[in-house]
């Protein structure tokens, strides 16, 4: 191994290693790599002096250039919120009521909306805004459909977001309180019952009975002030209408009955001091947009299309497109 | 020097396997293919060059440039043909018929492509001409390689690669044309607005133009291009090459040495022209080769020399290897119209014309109305206040039309049914919505449909009419989602 051998074929020194009579020659590297190998070594001294590249202690070498990750990341999300800086603007000025009157507005506020309910609302009113059913946790009302406890316009749903429900800390929250009658002892077992069997024979799930008409004079001296005399809610108390086919806490008698006797009073938190104004709107405008928002007031069925852009210029067709709300390339 | 079979190649123990590259030098040359080769090289450059600058009006809606690929507005337009994303299988269709092509071809008339029409061919061969333009003759560019460095050779290089370097940067820059607008780029091009992008893939294309017409040139075809070696598989005996009729040029030899031997000459009298004029450096009278692009240049030129002589022309032309060896038995040779229609031939081309008919009546008679439904998932149903069932969908109406137009969408087959969008209210759904759709564009669109309480799960339709003239619509299938047990 020791004395170098000469391969008589190529005239090239062999490395001495030989497998089942298979030696290897020890062909220099070719140029272009040596040179290229010598040119990363002198890009990476500019490299260390330029950029973080040294662990220290506590943290890299800082390099001249000054630049780190963190630093980029703040640099580019200082670029995203001034990219969104007039729409932002724009939503915090516009009353919420004039938002659907501007309908690239309306589009970006849905869209922003969208985005701030995944991370801020799925958690209980699910990532399809379907609340959840009734049951041991439910109680999360859908927001797809068009029953409002407290109201479905956008200011209704914006003041709902901003002070919460039921939410100790915030003067102006959305409060009631449905008395506990049968665990409170202001109706006993026989009575609510009874009252059971006339609330849902509002809505049709029973057919109307002697205990059912029992049932409507108790309702009407205990739970009339707050739900109607008909039992059709009242949204000033954020009392539910019992005669449609909602039931965030469940239709079957048992169920039913659990709410008469012990009552539900679910919570939601005021975003006001969370989230800002504007995040607010967007979420209002989203929930607003979801099939159940009441109170429109801007037919847009009838909108006039985009006017021509020069012929010429290309980038120009990028101007929104009024005529479904909402613009956009396939 | 490129002769890559080994027969050719001796290769005694010790010498490298690798051949030091020799710049080839053609002679020029006159006659029938090289006329026919100007013609191609002409034709080809003018269309790549020119066609980006066609107008094409297409109204207030859509560019007016005849050819343009706008990738940022993803659409494809080719004078009165747009294509949208959403039809790229006439883009794959004609990629399809290119490859059918190119086997038509080949199976024709041999490598005919290689020849005369390959971008690598057209601008090795205009390079080609620009060495003779500032070099000289084949002898002065010789004289001019093996010359040292002295002031004038430095001239000339600098001159002739500054030449190059212009073809290369026109040929660059006329690529990103067909991008973008191309009075428009060109003047953001030279006032330094336009993308980067733009200047990047000019730098990109000027080099490989530069390196590859310049100085690369047959070492492309030879060892880069994977095509010689596709249609070396797709050749067979009815294929046209350039053949050298060696039965009747050999024994090769000048009329004088002829005359002393006492041998019957032959009609070759090794004059080396058919080498010198060759723009891949192959000698083809070594027989069949795979750096012989069937350009034919050595056909003109040895027809030239065969007419001085006053001898017949074609001891080197197009032949099949049947018709060689037909005519080595002294038969007739095929006709050219038999040559180029057999079976093969026959059976690319009712391929290549079904796909090209069956494109043309899709262009003919697709829809410039189209639309396409996403039903919402989470949740699948809802139901109403009034107990009424409710689904959303996610609707996208796409105008393919170069105007603005009105559409009714309309629900199909689900009785009792109504539908509103997210900026109206529920009391205002009906049956149909109308929208005006922008020219040229997709219109998102989010729909709910509602339905009676008591609707089971079932299928339905949303159909899009154009409240045009012209009409038009699209329908699509989509599902009502609904409890099972209502």
């Amino acid at each position: 191994m020791a004395d170098t051998h000469i391969d008589d074929a190529t005239g090239v020194e062999t490395v001495g290693h030989e497998w089942d009579g298979i030696e290897e020659l020890n062909n220099p590297l070719p140029r272009w790599w040596v040179l290229l190998f010598l040119a990363c070594i002198v890009f990476s001294v500019g490299y260390v002096i330029v950029y973080p590249a040294i662990p220290m202690r506590h943290s890299a070498t800082r390099g001249i250039a000054g630049w780190t990750s963190r630093g980029q990341l703040t640099a580019e999300l200082r670029a995203a919120n001034a990219g969104r800086a007039p729409i932002m603007a724009a939503l915090t000025t516009t009353p919420i009521e004039a938002i659907p009157a501007n309908p690239q507005l309306l589009h970006e506020a849905i869209a922003g909306g969208r985005a701030a309910f995944l991370v801020n609302c799925v958690p209980c009113h699910g990532s399809g805004a379907a609340g959840s059913p009734p049951g041991t946790f439910g109680g999360y009302p859908n927001l797809n459909d068009d029953d409002w406890l407290w109201g479905g316009t956008l200011t209704n749903i914006e003041t709902t977001i901003t002070h919460g429900v039921r939410f100790p800390g915030d003067d102006q929250t959305r409060m009631n309180q449905m008395p506990s009658f049968g665990r409170d002892g202001i109706l006993t077992a026989a009575q609510v019952s009874d009252v059971v069997s006339h609330v849902r024979s509002l809505s049709g799930l029973e057919p109307a009975s002697p205990a059912s008409a029992r049932g409507a004079a108790i309702f009407a001296n205990n739970c009339a002030v707050c739900h109607g005399p008909q039992g059709r809610g009242n949204r000033q108390f954020g009392a539910p209408n019992l005669s449609d086919a909602i039931w965030l806490y469940g239709s079957s008698r048992e169920a039913v009955t659990d709410t008469v006797t012990n009552a539900h009073a679910g919570v939601m938190p005021a975003w006001g001091g969370r989230l800002s104004p504007a995040t607010i709107r967007m979420l209002a405008v989203y929930v607003h947009s979801l099939g159940g928002g009441e109170g429109f007031t801007v037919p847009s069925a009838t909108a006039a299309p985009a006017k021509p852009t020069k012929p010429d210029v290309i980038a120009a067709r990028d101007v929104p497109v009024v005529g479904a709300g909402s613009h956009g390339k396939p | 020097m490129v002769n890559l079979d080994p027969r050719h190649q001796p290769q005694p123990p010790g010498q490298p396997l690798y051949a030091r590259h020799e710049p080839v030098c053609p002679r020029p040359v006159n006659g029938p293919f090289r006329r026919l080769k100007w013609v191609i090289m002409v034709v080809t450059l003018a269309i790549y060059y020119i066609t980006p600058w066609l107008r094409w009006n297409r109204g207030p809606w859509s560019p007016h440039q005849a050819v343009l690929i706008d990738l940022a507005h993803r659409r494809f337009y080719m004078f009165a043909i747009e294509i949208w994303p959403q039809e790229f299988y006439f883009v794959a269709g004609l990629l399809i018929m290119a490859g059918i092509g190119l086997f038509l071809i080949t199976s024709m008339v041999g490598r005919a492509w290689c020849g005369y029409a390959c971008p690598q061919t057209v601008w090795t061969d205009l390079f080609q001409h620009i060495d003779r333009l500032v070099d000289g003759d084949r002898n002065a560019q010789l004289r001019l390689r093996a010359a040292p460095w002295a002031p004038d050779k430095i001239a000339r290089r600098l001159g002739k690669w500054s030449i190059y370097l212009v073809i290369a940067f026109v040929t660059g820059g006329a690529w990103d044309l067909y991008f973008a607008d191309a009075p428009t780029l060109t003047h953001d091009f030279w006032t330094g607005h336009a993308a980067p992008v733009a200047y990047i893939t000019t730098a990109v294309l000027t080099f490989t133009t530069f390196a590859l017409g310049g100085f690369m040139r047959e070492q492309v075809c030879i060892y880069m291009c994977p095509w010689p070696r596709i249609q070396s598989a797709m050749l067979d005996e009815k294929s046209l090459t350039v053949t050298y009729k060696a039965w009747r040029g050999e024994p090769r030899g000048s009329v004088k040495s002829s005359a002393t031997s006492g041998v019957p000459p032959g009609d070759c009298i090794d004059c080396g022209m058919c080498a010198a004029v060759c723009p891949t450096g192959i000698d083809i009278r070594e027989g069949p080769h795979i750096g012989c692009i069937t350009c034919a240049l050595c056909v003109d030129a040895c027809d030239s020399v065969m007419a001085k002589l006053e001898r017949p022309r074609g001891l080197i032309d197009y032949a099949t290897l049947e018709d060689s060896a037909r005519e080595m038995a002294g038969e007739a040779a095929t006709s050219h119209r038999k040559l180029i229609w057999h079976p093969r031939t026959l059976v690319y081309f009712a391929l290549w014309s079904t796909i090209g008919m069956v494109m043309l009546f899709a262009l003919g008679t697709r829809h410039h109305l189209a639309l396409s439904v996403a039903e919402d998932r989470n949740p699948p149903y809802m139901r109403l206040a009034d107990g009424e069932l409710r689904n959303g969908f996610t609707v996208k109406l796409r105008n393919m039309e170069d105007r603005p137009r009105r559409v009714v969408l309309a629900l199909q087959g689900l009785p009792g049914a109504a539908m509103w969008s997210d900026d109206m209210a529920r009391s205002a759904a009906t049956c149909t919505l109308t929208r005006n759709l922008a020219a040229d564009q997709t219109a998102p669109l989010r729909i709910y449909v509602v339905a009676p309480r008591q609707t089971p799960p079932q299928p339905f339709a949303l159909t899009a009419t154009a409240l045009d003239a012209e009409g038009g619509s699209a329908t699509y299938q989509t599902r009502f989602a609904a409890p099972e047990t209502p």
